[in-house]
C-alpha cells in the first residue's frame, strides 16, 4: 500500500524540508518503519525503546489512531497518515 | 529587565534559546519557561511584591516576558473570598472562592493566558495571533489582539454556546468555525500552525501562554496572607491551568515566599468528559482520550495536552479528582448562584458538584482551608439552563394583578405546610 505521511516541522531537517512524503506498508506501523529506514534520524525522534513516544499523536486520515487499532491499523491506498505533536490547545 | 532564561525540554532536558518554539526537535516533549530563581530571590519579597500593581503584573518577575506588557494590563488580582453560605451547604467551616468569572477584560481565567502570549508576540514581532478555543480563549484573544493591534484567527467547534461566538465575532476577529470537536479543531491548528508564519497563542507560543496560569496560584497565596491552602478544586479541560497552579506553588515554596507548597490538587471533570479523573481514579500512568459527550463545553477536550503532568501534579500533591453528570454540574451552578450570590459557567459547576463529592469521600475534611477555582463566568452558558430557574410572573401594571399574585403565593405556602 502506498499512503501520504504528513510531516510535522520537528523531523523535517531529516527529510530534505519535506511536509508530505509518499511511504509503504500495510498497517500504521509499517509505514512509520518504512520511513524510519529511509530517512535516518526519524526513527529515533519518533520511537524510544520500540514504543512510540508518549507526545505524538498518529492520525489515520481523519482519527486519531488510538480510536482505532493503535499502530496495528491497516491502511489502503490513498489514505494519509499526519504525526502531530501531541503538546497543544487547552 | 525579565528572568526567565530559555526554554527546556520538560521530558529529555534539552535547552532551548527563547523562540517561539514548543516542542523538543529531540522528543516531541513540551517545552517550559525557566528563570533565574536565585537572582529573581534576591532582589524581590512577598512585600516588595504586594507593593506592586493590582493586577496579575505584580508577579512580572516570575511571568516570560523580557519588556513591559503591552496588553492586558488591568488583568488578574480578582476577589478570593470566604464562601460561608456556601461552606454551610457543602460542609466546610474554611471554603474561599476565587473568582475569575469576573476577570478583566473577557471574564475568564484566560484574559491570563492571554495577555501573556499577546505581549510576547508582539516581543517576537508577529503581526496575526490565533488560537484553537472551546470559547473563553477565543473571547479573550479577540478582545486583547484588537487591543493590542494585531490581527486575530480564532478556530471554535461548531457547536459552542453562541453568547461565546457573538463574544468573539463582536470584536472584528476572524471566527472560523469547524464542523467537529475541539480536539479536531486542536490538531488543524496544528497543521496551520506548521504552515503559516502566525502566533498560535496555545500552540508554538504555548511555552509562555501557559506561564500565565501560574498568577492564580500566586494570587491565592498572597490574598490568604502569603500560605498554601489546604486544597484546590480545579475544573480541568487540557490540564494546563492545574498542572500550572502547582508550578506556582512550587515556585513560592522555592522562593520562600510561602512557608511549604502543601496544596492537594483535585482535577474537576464532567463525567462525559473526564480522561483526567478516569486515569486518577484506575491509577493509570497513561490518558485515554475520549469523545467529548457534556453540557461543559469549555471543559470538552477528550485529548488533553498536559494530561500526563496534570497526574503528575495530583498524585505528588496527594490530591484526586471527581467527575460529575451535567444533572450535577447545574445543581451546581445554581448552589453557588443561590449561596453566594456568584453566576459561573458550566465549568464552575462542575467544580462545586465535584467539590461536595470529595467532602462526602472524606477527602477534604470540614476544617480544612479549600479553595475552588472558578474560572468563567455564567452570562456566557445561559443556554445550559434552560429550564432550570424559574420563569418570572407575569401581571398587569396593577396593584390588584400584584396583591393577586401575592395572595396565591400565599395560598400554595400554606397547602405546602398543611400537606407537608
Amino acid at each position: 500500500m502506498s499512503v501520504l505521511v504528513r510531516i510535522p516541522t520537528p523531523l523535517r531537517r531529516f527529510v530534505d524540508g519535506n511536509s508530505i512524503l509518499e511511504a509503504r506498508g500495510k498497517t500504521v506501523s509499517q509505514v512509520l518503519g518504512d520511513l524510519s529506514q529511509r530517512y535516518p534520524g526519524v526513527g529515533e525522534r519518533l520511537y524510544d525503546g520500540g514504543s512510540l513516544r508518549p507526545f505524538i499523536n498518529i492520525y489515520l486520515n481523519n482519527e486519531d489512531i488510538r480510536f482505532l487499532q493503535g499502530e496495528g491499523t491497516a491502511v489502503k491506498d490513498g489514505d494519509v497518515i499526519s504525526i502531530v505533536p501531541a503538546i497543544a490547545g487547552g | 529587565m525579565g528572568y526567565s532564561t530559555g526554554l527546556v525540554c520538560r521530558v529529555c532536558g534539552k535547552r532551548y534559546e527563547e523562540s517561539p518554539l514548543y516542542v523538543c526537535e529531540d522528543c516531541f516533549g513540551p517545552l517550559e519557561v525557566t528563570y533565574d530563581y536565585e537572582f529573581l530571590g534576591r532582589k524581590f519579597s512577598p512585600e516588595t511584591i504586594s507593593r506592586g500593581p493590582k493586577s496579575m503584573w505584580r508577579y512580572w518577575p516570575l511571568l516570560p516576558l523580557q519588556g513591559e506588557p503591552k496588553v492586558g494590563l488591568e488583568v488578574g488580582f480578582t476577589p478570593l473570598f470566604h464562601a460561608k453560605r456556601l461552606g454551610d451547604a457543602l460542609g466546610l467551616k474554611r471554603l474561599f472562592i476565587k473568582n475569575d468569572a469576573v476577570n478583566h477584560p473577557t471574564l475568564s481565567f484566560k484574559d491570563r493566558v492571554v495577555a501573556v502570549s499577546v505581549s510576547k508576540a508582539v516581543e517576537f514581532g508577529f503581526d496575526t495571533v490565533a488560537c484553537a478555543s472551546t470559547g473563553n480563549l477565543a473571547n479573550s484573544l479577540a478582545a486583547q489582539a484588537t487591543a493590542a493591534g494585531l490581527r486575530s484567527l480564532i478556530f471554535i467547534p461548531a457547536d459552542i454556546e453562541e453568547a461565546k461566538i457573538v463574544g468573539t465575532s463582536v470584536y472584528g476577529t476572524e471566527v472560523v468555525a469547524v464542523r467537529g470537536n475541539y480536539d479536531q479543531v486542536n490538531r488543524l491548528c496544528s497543521e496551520v500552525a506548521s504552515q503559516y508564519q502566525w502566533a498560535f497563542v496555545n500552540i508554538n507560543l504555548r511555552p509562555y501562554y501557559s506561564e500565565g496560569s501560574k498568577t492564580f496560584a500566586f494570587e491565592i497565596a498572597e490574598q490568604l496572607g502569603w500560605q498554601c491552602p489546604d486544597h484546590i478544586v480545579i475544573p480541568v479541560a487540557g490540564c494546563s491551568l492545574l498542572t500550572k497552579i502547582w508550578k506556582g506553588l512550587t515556585e513560592l515554596e522555592e522562593l520562600g515566599w510561602i512557608p511549604k507548597n502543601k496544596a492537594r490538587l483535585y482535577a474537576a471533570q464532567p463525567s462525559g468528559c473526564s480522561p483526567v479523573a478516569t486515569a486518577v481514579k484506575n491509577g493509570w500512568d497513561t490518558i485515554k482520550p475520549v469523545k467529548p459527550n457534556t453540557i461543559a463545553k469549555s471543559l470538552a477536550i477528550g485529548n488533553p495536552a498536559d494530561g500526563l503532568f496534570g497526574l503528575r501534579a495530583i498524585r505528588q500533591s496527594g490530591g484526586y479528582a471527581e467527575d460529575v453528570s451535567d444533572r450535577e454540574i447545574i445543581e451546581g451552578i445554581l448552589l453557588l448562584a443561590k449561596t453566594e450570590g456568584v453566576f459561573t459557567e458550566t465549568a464552575g459547576g462542575v467544580v462545586v458538584a465535584a467539590t461536595r463529592k470529595l467532602v462526602r469521600e472524606g477527602r477534604i475534611g470540614k476544617d480544612d482551608l479549600t479553595v475552588l477555582a472558578i474560572t468563567g463566568n455564567g452570562l456566557k452558558t445561559q443556554d445550559a439552563l434552560v429550564g432550570a430557574t424559574r420563569r418570572p410572573s407575569t401581571i398587569d401594571p396593577t396593584l390588584e394583578d400584584f396583591v393577586a399574585l401575592e395572595e396565591q403565593k400565599e395560598r400554595r405556602q400554606r397547602e405546602n405546610v398543611s400537606l407537608g
